[in-house]
């Protein structure tokens, strides 16, 4: 059986990766799946506790994160389309309309 | 003993015609507001004279009669009630207030009918008809004080009633102003009998008061509360030292000087140390303050009124000089010849300032005596009046003054309550003064040549002087008779207005002062009866005031129409003397220098230095830091997402450093 500590690290690489990608990149296409990255970190924690102690609570809660993670999807992508159609860029710098 | 008088309509129609006229006059017309006006203080008068025939068939026990409407104050033990009294005192004044005051009510239609703010004028002027009957009626010197405050007010609002002349609206701040410092006087006299009485009302605190001994030396309670309500007095009746505000408030229009500034407002205090007299009469110290102030002013203002030119100004110094008489009758304890003399006076002095403001009329606003002259063939009516009024003005003997000032006088030299013949000494050479200056007054007016610029071409070249240098008065005319037959009843009751109180020595019977005697509570141990102690000297007195009287009147005759040139040679003989009297002794530089210039500027540093620089200064720098502070961390805000993105990053590797590290 594979270690708790090794889905730990694991996870921990991941939400790097995540946060890495959020911090660095532009295109907001990409930073909303460093977003996904980071939830799907957390999700493989959850999981790997919830085995490692035998309790449900973590699996279930995994399916919370999926659920708001779906709906997050659905509303992240019409928005990113109406900015699309709106400035004609996916670059998050220049969508700064509301700087002072 | 139920006489109910409704005492409330006297001070309440005068009420009432004021506030129709204040809130709706300004559509009426000129007839209207007259005439409402007009009904108002006359249907006072009416009222008033029908409860002096009431009253004459009311036992003598009932008296006073009081008429209790509501309380209005109530705190533990203390009370003020909304109550009108009627004693003998009291009748007195309200029968002057509203006569005279009706008199110059329908005098101020003729004489403010050119004017604006025509609604405006009678509506205050019937406010200070309200005022004043509240202050004379009221049973206890909070009411008393209401209406003491409320003539001030009116007074303010009629001297500022030309306010866009800038003078004018100083003269009324002036007013206010000096009167407050009265004022302060008479709340703490308040104060102390609220402390030492329990009460304000009138029967209550005399009472108390008659259970206390005379103060014979020291300042005692009495004392102190009598000298309080003295500079109270000597605010509202402009005695010496605060008696500034008087002269400037000629700037008024000048039936408002009659009413407000000669015959009552100024009077309220001879009133209100007359009605104090329980506390006058066991602090003889007090006595003594008010008989000294009351000589000294009339003193000082009579020598003011000798140089003044301003036909108003003379008048008012006139007025403050009279108030003293009245001030010396009652530091003697002869609060009835006070009383007395404010009756005839008040007749008088109005148709005084009355007759004053017909000549001012005549001549188109013209004040200076010194264009004035010759006009008694111009203004007969105007003329004969102010004879009648400058007669008994001086003392001649057999008109009204003569009487009340000769009694004063002889009650100033005998009066057991500290009668000497300083106080004599000072009124007589007073009495010499007024004729001088009131004949002067009549021959620079009337007499001579008119000084006047000349009349329009062929005006009224006609008389058959063409060859006068200065020419005759351009378009001199009589006043309307709205104006004259005012004049006229007071002229009337300016010669026969004495006769209610013939003194015995004259084979009267002093009425008057019998008839006010109840009024005056004197402690009986010390009463003594002066009637029988030297006839002989009082007939002497009289002659030699009389005397004083006749003297000043040839001096004048001499000055001012035999040598017209004489006073300004004798003016530049006197050099400095006359430039001090001239310029009222420099009191208004005194007390500007003194007592306004120090306050402005220390209100200036208050403002600039503490107001501005610290309590603003710290306010605006504490804004003024917490803007810099937001403007600094405003930055953070940049609005790019992924600065945003950053900083929460930050935040959560912080906290979660946080947690581990306490969970170490």
């Amino acid at each position: 059986m594979v270690p708790l500590g090794y889905y730990l690290v694991l996870g921990v690489i991941l939400f790097a990766c995540g946060v890495a990608g959020f911090l660095v990149k532009r295109n907001i296409i990409t930073i909303f799946m460093s977003i996904e990255l980071m939830l799907n970190a957390v999700n493989l924690t959850f999981v790997a506790f919830a085995a490692h102690w035998h309790v449900l609570s973590g699996q279930i809660f995994v399916f919370f994160v999926m659920v708001v993670a779906a709906a997050e999807a659905a509303v992240g992508l019409a928005i990113i389309i109406a900015v699309f159609r709106t400035r004609e860029t996916l670059n998050v710098d220049r969508v700064n309309l509301l700087k002072l | 003993m139920n006489a109910y008088f409704h005492l409330w309509l006297i001070p309440g129609l005068p009420l009432a015609g004021a506030a129709v006229n204040g809130l709706l006059g300004r559509r009426y017309s000129h007839r209207t507001v007259s005439a409402l006006a007009l009904a108002a203080s006359g249907a006072a008068f009416v009222w008033a004279i029908v409860c002096a025939l009431r009253f004459a068939g009311l036992p003598e026990t009932g008296l006073p009669l009081v008429e209790h409407y509501a309380t209005w104050i109530r705190a533990g033990s203390f009370s003020a009630p909304f109550a009108f009294m009627l004693d003998q005192l009291t009748l007195v004044m309200i029968l002057i207030v509203t006569g005279v005051g009706f008199l110059i009510h329908v005098y101020s239609v003729g004489y403010m009918a050119e004017e604006g703010g025509y609604y405006r004028y009678f509506s205050y002027l019937n406010l200070f008809m309200f005022f004043m009957l509240t202050l004379v009626l009221a049973n206890n010197y909070l009411l008393m004080f209401v209406g003491w405050e409320g003539v001030g007010l009116a007074s303010y609002l009629l001297i500022g009633f030309f306010f866009l002349r800038d003078s004018a609206a100083s003269a009324g701040k002036k007013a206010f102003i000096v009167n407050r410092v009265g004022d302060f006087g008479f709340l703490i006299a308040l104060f102390l009998m609220i402390e030492r009485f329990g009460s304000l009302t009138f029967s209550e605190v005399f009472a108390k008061v008659s259970s206390l001994p005379v103060e014979t030396a020291g300042v005692g309670l009495l004392t102190t509360i009598g000298v309080l309500l003295m500079v109270g007095a000597c605010g509202k009746s402009a005695q010496l030292p605060l008696y500034v505000w008087l002269p400037d408030a000629m700037e008024g229009p000048t039936p408002v000087s009659a009413l407000i500034h000669a015959a009552t407002m100024v009077t309220a205090g001879v009133y209100m140390v007359a009605r104090s007299n329980p506390i006058f009469f066991r602090s003889p110290t007090a006595l003594t303050v008010v008989a000294i102030v009351g000589t000294l002013t009339a003193f000082f203002a009579a020598t003011i009124g000798l140089v003044q030119t301003d036909i108003k100004r003379v008048l008012a110094y006139s007025t403050i000089s009279q108030l003293g008489y009245m001030f010396v009758a009652c530091g003697v304890a002869a609060f009835g010849a006070g009383i007395f003399h404010l009756m005839t006076h008040a007749f008088f002095k109005a148709l005084l300032f009355l007759a004053a403001g017909s000549v001012i009329h005549a001549l188109g606003g013209e004040q200076d005596m010194r264009h004035m002259g010759g006009l008694r063939r111009h203004i007969p009516w105007t003329f004969w009046t102010m004879t009648a009024a400058t007669l008994a003005i001086a003392g001649t003997p057999f008109f009204s003054a003569f009487f009340s000032k000769d009694e004063i006088l002889w009650n100033a030299y005998a009066s057991p309550w500290g009668g000497n013949w300083i106080y004599w000494g000072f009124g007589c050479l007073t009495a010499g003064m007024t004729s001088f200056y009131m004949f002067r007054l009549w021959f620079l007016t009337f007499f001579g040549e008119f000084r006047g610029p000349a009349g329009a071409t062929g005006d009224h070249t006609g008389h058959g002087h063409a060859g006068h240098a200065a020419g005759e008065p351009a378009h001199v005319h009589e006043s309307p008779r709205v104006m004259t037959i005012p004049l006229a009843i007071l002229a009337v009751l300016s010669v026969i207005g004495g006769y209610v109180g013939i003194p015995s020595v004259l084979g009267g019977a002093n009425h008057f002062e019998h008839f006010l005697e109840p009024v005056f509570h004197a402690p009986p141990v010390t009463r003594e009866i002066m009637e029988h102690s030297g006839r002989g000297i009082e007939l002497l007195l009289m002659l030699d005031t009389t005397a004083a009287a006749v003297i000043g009147f040839l001096l004048a005759w001499l000055l001012y129409y035999l040598r017209p040139e004489l006073p300004s040679r004798i003016a530049a003989g006197a050099g400095g003397i006359y430039r001090l009297v001239l310029n009222k002794y420099f009191i208004d530089e005194l007390y500007g220098a003194v007592f306004v210039k120090p306050l402005i500027e220390g209100s200036r540093k208050l403002w600039h230095g503490v107001d501005e620089a610290t309590i603003d200064g710290v306010l605006n720098a504490s804004a003024h830091s917490a803007q810099e502070l937001s403007d600094d961390v405003r930055r953070m805000q940049s609005g790019n997402i992924r600065s945003y993105a950053a900083w929460v990053t930050l935040g959560a590797v912080l906290v979660v450093a946080y947690v581990m590290w306490r969970g170490m």
